[in-house]
């Protein structure tokens, strides 16, 4: 029997009257890598914040392990702790180094011991091959080893999940591969992942499930991958894959 | 020049520097926290303190201190608020540079990506923590070429006090003309001794800008 | 209640003169603004150059601005150089002279800043269609530079206006000294009549400043 890790019903999301996330529901077992493709503005991204409580839902419910995350509850803390997000923009803090942005909030949060944070940071760091960078600055880093210390920073928070929002959108594209290797031995550690993308040679190689999603909406969800990216079912997504091949559209 | 004369006034414009020092620096300590704890109920969106502040601002940022000290001056004391003319200058100029710091403080502030703040957020940090570690820290640091143009632009406008009868240089130099009439040498000192309290600040200043902006963090 | 002396003001032609030495401040500031900004805009191309001495003189200008407070400028020009030249300057000259000084400097600094922060391929495209020096400055760089320039521009009248109540000190009869004297004229009538006319001055300022320099900042929202 599977263990169901996060389950997300019937969210609604909207800005004023602007929809952006339309009755939703997913649920995400334990070890499951979920990959949410779909074009820019639809809601992706969005929908990431939501699960983290960066954004307030206007109905429905995010549970983890059957615990409600809760924007303004007293637990948020102790909740946004199980889930660890990385932005697209790395967001590293600017004013510490490598090696302090990762063990701030081990040290402040969780209370941990700055010996112990650090070592567990150094083990994380070597693992993402950046141990010589620890004592670094994130400005005087490249785009993907700043992403890759982010990916560090929410790791060593011990998540139950991890968010990723578009985590090599920002990136040179010579980069991108570093990234996304890091992320593929984590989820042949068997993590926890939600992930944004729109890099589909990737989300095909990684993903357990894929969804495709458009005005808030799931349009298309497999559990097959291989053959969502070859032979999607619906008409929009068909659509929405062929703007990434070129080849197909020169040959047809 | 008249050597004599210039050394004979000397002792003179010391204390008038002395004094000049004093009361500003009080002054700008003032104007310090007034600009904290107004820029923090700003961007913490304080409602009823938010509107009043915001008054406060513009209101002194749209008046010249002299005025401004002529009304705790000359006016309060029509009402019942007598106050000695070394604590008017340091509470006007208080007043005055709080408004400017408070702007000073806020736009640091607002230079900080909301991202900073959520990214700290989602590491499980509360409100204030992600406040205290992550935005503060680099909102300071990004303030204080901004600060330190405060300091000079409120130590000139010291050069007010002589109207509520403080020996201030200005004070000195006009009253040693007045007696003595030699011009030249009292402007002189003048000018030499706003230097001896602005070069130091200014140079300072413009260390503190080149650092900023070619080093950052990290270099 | 005790009488604050507003009433002061409505009696006989009070009200009227204190305008009136607000519109000597105004007027001072408008002028030295205007010399300001034409001067300022050749100042900003100049400071631009690269030659050595050129930068080392424009430095110290922008030196002494910063530094020295406007009160002593003034000092020097009224008092100072009618003593060693022997000339007649009559102090609302003087205080021209000083406030644009003061502002050809800022306004020469901010046109530099917004000179080079224009791309430099934007020179090498006009460059590169033929244009002369003048034609590149007059059709490509200065109206990219115009909206940054602005609101700064604003933002100095304010400035300046506000600046002027030190020109009381030189003996001009502007608005503080025009409500010095109602003071005093009516010290036997209404012996509080500080309290009403310094508040009336200080409203007035307001008034005069605060519109300008919400302009200042609408425009540099809306332009940035």
């Amino acid at each position: 029997m599977e263990q169901v890790l996060l389950e997300i019903n019937h969210i609604q999301k909207a800005y004023g009257t602007h929809v952006v996330i339309d009755d939703f529901s997913l649920a995400v077992n334990k070890g499951e890598v979920v990959v949410i493709i779909g074009p820019s503005g639809c809601g992706k991204s969005t929908l990431l914040r939501c699960i983290n409580a960066l954004e307030d839902i206007q109905g429905g419910e995010i549970l983890l392990n059957g615990e409600e995350v809760l924007k303004e509850a007293k637990n948020i803390s102790k909740m946004r702790q199980k889930i660890g997000m990385v932005f697209q923009s790395y967001d590293l803090f600017p004013h510490k180094t490598i090696l302090e942005n990762i063990v701030l909030a081990p040290i402040k949060v969780q209370k941990r011991t700055r010996p112990e944070a650090e070592k567990e940071a150094v083990e994380l760091l070597t693992k993402v091959g950046l141990a010589d960078r620890k004592d670094a600055y994130p400005r005087q880093l490249s785009g993907g080893q700043k992403q890759r210390a982010a990916i560090v920073r929410a790791l060593i928070m011990h998540p139950k999940i991890l968010l990723l929002d578009e985590i090599t959108a920002a990136l040179d594209p010579e980069m991108v591969r570093e990234v996304l290797e890091v992320v593929l031995s984590l989820a042949k550690a068997g993590s926890t992942m939600l992930i944004v993308t729109h890099e589909m040679a990737f989300a095909k190689a990684i993903a357990d499930r894929v969804l495709f999603f458009e005005h808030g909406k799931i349009v298309e969800e497999s559990s097959h991958p291989k053959e969502f990216f070859t032979h999607p079912v619906t008409e929009r997504a068909r659509a929405f894959l062929k703007t990434f091949d070129y080849e197909t559209e020169q040959n047809s | 020049m008249d050597w004599d004369a210039i050394i004979s006034y000397l002792p003179r414009y010391k204390d008038a520097l002395l004094l000049t020092v004093k009361i500003g620096w009080l002054g700008i300590l003032l104007a310090f926290i007034i600009g904290v704890l107004c820029a923090a109920v700003i961007h913490q969106k304080i409602p009823v303190l938010r509107q009043i502040t915001g008054f406060y601002i513009e209101l002194f940022r749209n008046t010249p201190l002299l005025v401004q000290l002529f009304f705790l001056y000359f006016a309060l004391p029509k009402v019942g608020v007598r106050v000695s003319p070394q604590f008017c200058g340091s509470l006007g100029l208080g007043l005055l540079g709080g408004a400017y710091m408070a702007e000073t403080f806020r736009s640091g502030l607002e230079n900080i990506a909301p991202i900073q703040s959520e990214s700290a957020q989602s590491l499980g940090m509360s409100k204030m923590q992600a406040f205290r570690y992550v935005i503060l820290p680099q909102a300071v640091s990004s303030s204080v070429p901004g600060l330190l143009a405060n300091v000079i632009f409120l130590l000139k406008e010291t050069s007010v006090f002589s109207t509520i009868s403080l020996m201030d240089l200005m004070f000195t130099a006009k009253d040693l003309i007045g007696m003595y009439a030699k011009t030249i040498e009292c402007l002189t000192l003048l000018v030499v001794f706003y230097l001896i309290m602005l070069l130091p600040v200014s140079i300072l200043g413009s260390l503190v800008e080149r650092r900023l902006r070619h080093a950052e963090f990290g270099n | 209640m005790p009488n604050l002396g507003i009433d002061v003001l409505f009696k006989g032609k009070n009200f009227l003169r204190l305008l009136g030495g607000l519109w000597a401040a105004v007027r001072i500031s408008l002028i030295s603004v205007a010399i300001s900004i034409a001067l300022g805009l050749v100042m900003g191309m100049l400071m631009t150059s690269q030659n050595k001495i050129l930068k080392a003189v424009f430095r110290v200008y922008l030196e002494v601005v910063r530094i020295m407070p406007q009160l002593v400028l003034l000092f020097i020009v009224y008092f100072g150089t009618t003593r060693v030249f022997g000339w007649d300057l009559s102090a609302e000259y003087a205080a021209i002279i000083v406030f644009s000084f003061w502002g050809v400097a800022e306004m020469g600094d901010l046109v530099r800043g917004a000179l080079i922060s224009i791309p430099k391929i934007q020179y090498e495209s006009a460059q590169a269609l033929g244009m002369t020096g003048l034609q590149i400055y007059l059709y490509v760089i200065l109206p990219q530079t115009i909206r940054r320039l602005i609101p700064l521009s604003i933002n100095l009248i304010t400035r300046m206006i506000k600046t002027t109540s030190l020109v009381m000190m030189i003996g001009i009869v502007e608005v503080l000294k025009v409500a010095q004297q109602i003071i005093e004229a009516n010290r036997r009538t209404s012996p509080n009549a500080a309290f009403g006319v310094f508040a009336v001055v200080f409203l007035l300022y307001f008034i005069v400043c605060w519109p300008i320099s919400r302009l200042a900042a609408y425009l540099e929202r809306r332009w940035s």
